[in-house]
């Protein structure tokens, strides 16, 4: 459902690990220890269809995912998926928007080039005739003791900045 | 005939408010409705009136999805290139250079503008300045909010970046600005209520060939406008959404 990372995207010096993922299946990632940080002032915004189908993204998306608009839309939001980020808080994430709540958290974003970059992202269900039809999604940039605070509670993360 | 209400949110530059008595007799001379233009200095007043009697209104982002969602009121344009981005600004004088160079303990000085609000406090939490420690004082208005900076009773301002770009050279050049938001997706949005639902179609259709005559273009110009965009239901729903997402602090 979603292809394997290209190697070709990838800048600097990278690992390479297959998971399997819930929403999308088996995907070969290449990522490296490159940051990106989240510049000031700016807010990623996306929507998505029931199952996670990226609808719509803003040109702040485009510019921190490292992915063109075209090759975004259609696909899942786990395009964003980073290897080091635990299963938990996406487990929570799904309980929560498919229960018809707004859910907050702290993710460590993958982007096209296998670096990553870190949001505070704010995920609520779009509600129509008391039908979910959708989701709305914004990040922004998270507070670095927030982050580090976030890095201490999971094991997979411990190597991360 | 009864007349129908039109209100603008209160954070347009007096420089146009002779534009919107304008724009209000153009509209009357159109549709041949009798139309009250009524202003208000603070967002407070202006908020009450719109719930409670307007018919037509020129509102911010997250007055738009309230009277929208709440309301039932139906979208029909918005300004062509005009997004609500948001500016946080200090007084030229102090040393601060950047959001990092803020502390604790300061005294921020805001509008009842709910959607600057919000982004504005979204884009200092990254420096970790929240509600619990940081205080906030609300004005009436934008120039309030200069006022206040300049005389030092406030330490930061939020602005509506139109709004704080509206200002003259003279007040700008006392004032810094620390950074501005890139948001895109939210704007001010003209509304009209659901007991005039049947005049939607022809409202929107003049808005949106304004710009095609001189007369119209003449209108614009007093309102600092190009051109009306037309905006859909989905597109608003799509708003309505965004504004709910961003509206949830931590
Ligand atoms: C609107 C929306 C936005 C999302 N944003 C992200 C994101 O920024 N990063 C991310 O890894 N997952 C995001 N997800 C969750 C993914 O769909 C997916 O659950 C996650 O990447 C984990 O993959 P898995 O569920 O296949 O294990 C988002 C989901 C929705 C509905």
């Amino acid at each position: 459902m979603l292809e394997d990372m290209n190697i070709n995207d990838i800048v600097g010096e990278y690992k390479q690990i297959t998971l399997d993922l819930y929403a999308i299946g088996a995907r070969k990632f290449f990522y490296t220890e490159i940051e990106t940080p989240y510049p000031e002032g700016k807010i990623i915004v996306s929507t998505s269809d029931t199952k996670g189908v990226i609808t719509h993204v803003n040109h702040v998306f485009v510019e921190m995912s490292g992915y063109t608009k075209k090759e975004l839309l259609g696909k899942n939001h786990a395009i964003l998926r980073h290897p080091d980020m635990p299963k938990m808080p996406f487990k929570e994430l799904w309980d929560t928007i498919q229960s018809g709540k707004k859910w907050q958290g702290i993710i460590k974003n993958l982007r096209k080039d296998g670096g990553y970059y870190w949001v505070k992202a704010t995920v609520i269900p779009n509600i129509k005739n008391g039908v979910i039809v959708g989701y709305t999604s914004v990040r922004r940039k998270p507070s670095a003791l927030v982050v580090a605070e976030f890095i201490k509670r999971y094991p997979t993360l411990r190597g991360s900045k | 005939m009864m007349a129908n209400r039109f209100t603008v949110s209160p954070d347009f530059s007096p420089d146009y408010l002779a534009g919107w008595y304008l724009f209000n007799k153009w509209m009357q001379k159109q549709t041949g409705l009798k139309i009250d233009l009524e202003l208000y200095g603070n967002f407070y007043t202006q908020r009450i009136v719109t719930y409670s009697h307007a018919d037509l209104v020129y509102v911010n982002p997250f007055d738009a999805s309230m009277l929208v969602h709440d309301k039932g009121f139906l979208p029909l344009a918005k300004v062509a290139g005009n997004f609500d981005e948001t500016v946080i600004v200090v007084n030229s004088d102090t040393p601060i250079n950047g959001i990092t160079d803020l502390k604790p303990d300061l005294k921020l000085a805001m509008t009842e503008d709910p959607n600057i609000n919000m982004i504005g406090m979204m884009l200092l939490e990254a420096v970790d300045l929240n509600d619990g420690n940081i205080e906030k004082v609300i004005y009436d208005n934008y120039v309030l909010i200069v006022k206040n900076l300049l005389e030092g009773h406030a330490d930061v301002g939020l602005f509506l970046a139109k709004a704080y770009d509206e200002l003259s050279w003279v007040v700008k050049k006392q004032l810094k600005v620390l950074l501005q938001s890139e948001v895109g997706e939210i704007y001010h949005s003209f509304l009209i209520s659901p007991a005039l639902a049947e005049k939607r179609d022809e409202i929107q259709s003049l808005l949106i060939d304004m710009d095609k005559n001189k007369e119209g273009q003449d209108v614009l110009r007093a309102l600092g406008f190009d051109a009306w965009i037309k905006v859909d239901d989905e597109e608003m729903a799509f708003m309505v959404n965004l504004i709910d997402a961003l509206s949830i602090q931590s």
